[in-house]
């Protein structure tokens, strides 16, 4: 089972860096301090991964969506919430536990040897519906209805809370840029500080953005109940050993809610079944 | 969900999804997105 589970491990780390290196693959971008300014960015990528990172080779989500909402053209934005569907129907939140350079970050350091913080579990229910808010205010009605002058309205996620922004995009460009350098202020310490929080608390506690922040986390949990690519738990295999459960870096048991919107389906369960009663993929 | 209602609904979505897109490219919406993502969001950054 061990065995298993280290293999199951390898696999999906492997998948974690050539997902990574591949939104991120404009490695001129990193060199010369720019950004990609192709047309393959009016693609968004599955995963939050913030378009100013000089190597970010697509759009993000979230970043689009505030765009579009706060542009002066449209209140809805047809096309990235369908691609954001089409996204969550397929894979679910898949695409947090395999695809995600910022899941991965947050899973590098969850290896640091160190005292597991526990959250309570009351506070940790409460705090699972941050997300959600987040998404509601900063993603969509800040943007649509806190507009400047000019009728447009900032993008209140990326400006305010979004920590990939300055991992990816504010670092690798401030090394290399010393006019942006040059306008660094308390809006920037702000979100240093959420993003060193955040890699803080990463060591701690497994996966805090993805639990209690990320919005685009939000929205795919939604489509796990329904997504192609699916959990199902055979009830004749299960010996109730709860080793899933306790295994599980979401504090999900597989057993009770096999497509939890909180699942990010990264196979760890399945690894530890004793049984196999534990399956994932497409048609499950 | 039974077997056939997830099928309907995935359907549904599916088919949704994909209108949506059309629909946001029909708009133009893909290259606002483009617009903004090719140029470097300074709020994103933390200078905006």
């Amino acid at each position: 089972m061990e065995k298993r589970g280290k293999r199951q491990s390898r696999i999906r780390l492997t998948i974690q860096v050539l997902a990574a290196a591949l939104f991120n693959g404009y490695a001129a971008g990193f060199a010369e301090g720019r950004i990609f300014t192709g047309n393959s960015k009016a693609v968004c990528v599955p995963v939050l991964n913030c378009y100013s990172c000089p190597g970010a080779l697509g759009a993000c989500p979230i970043g689009s969506l505030q765009a579009v909402l706060g542009g002066r053209r449209h209140d809805f934005s047809f096309y990235v919430i369908g691609l954001i569907m089409l996204f969550g129907l397929v894979l679910g939140r898949v695409i947090c536990g395999f695809l995600c350079p910022f899941g991965l970050v947050q899973d590098l350091l969850h290896r640091i040897p160190a005292p597991r913080l526990r959250v309570p579990k009351k506070a940790d229910r409460a705090l699972r519906w941050l997300k959600y808010a987040v998404l509601a205010l900063f993603v969509v009605l800040l943007p649509v209805f806190l507009t400047n002058k000019y009728g447009i309205g900032a993008p209140y996620f990326c400006k305010y809370i979004c920590p990939a922004g300055i991992l990816e995009g504010a670092l690798p460009l401030l090394a290399k840029n010393e006019s942006l350098r040059a306008g660094l202020g308390a809006l920037f310490n702000w979100k240093l500080g959420i993003l060193i929080a955040v890699l803080v608390l990463s060591v701690l506690i497994h996966r805090p953005f993805c639990k209690y922040l990320c919005p685009l986390g939000a929205l795919y949990g939604l489509f796990n109940r329904f997504s192609l690519y699916r959990m199902s738990v055979d009830g004749d295999k299960c010996v109730g050993c709860g080793k899933c459960a306790r295994v599980c870096p979401m504090d999900v048991d597989v057993t009770k809610n096999p497509n939890s919107a909180e699942c990010i389906r990264c196979g760890r369960c399945r690894a530890e079944c004793p049984t196999g009663a534990v399956r994932s993929g497409f048609g499950k | 969900m039974s077997g056939r209602k997830l099928r309907a609904a995935q359907a549904a979505l599916l088919a949704a999804a994909i209108a949506f897109i059309a629909l946001g490219v029909a708009r133009g919406e893909h290259l606002e997105v483009l617009q903004k993502a090719a140029a470097v969001c300074l709020e994103c950054i933390g200078l905006g």
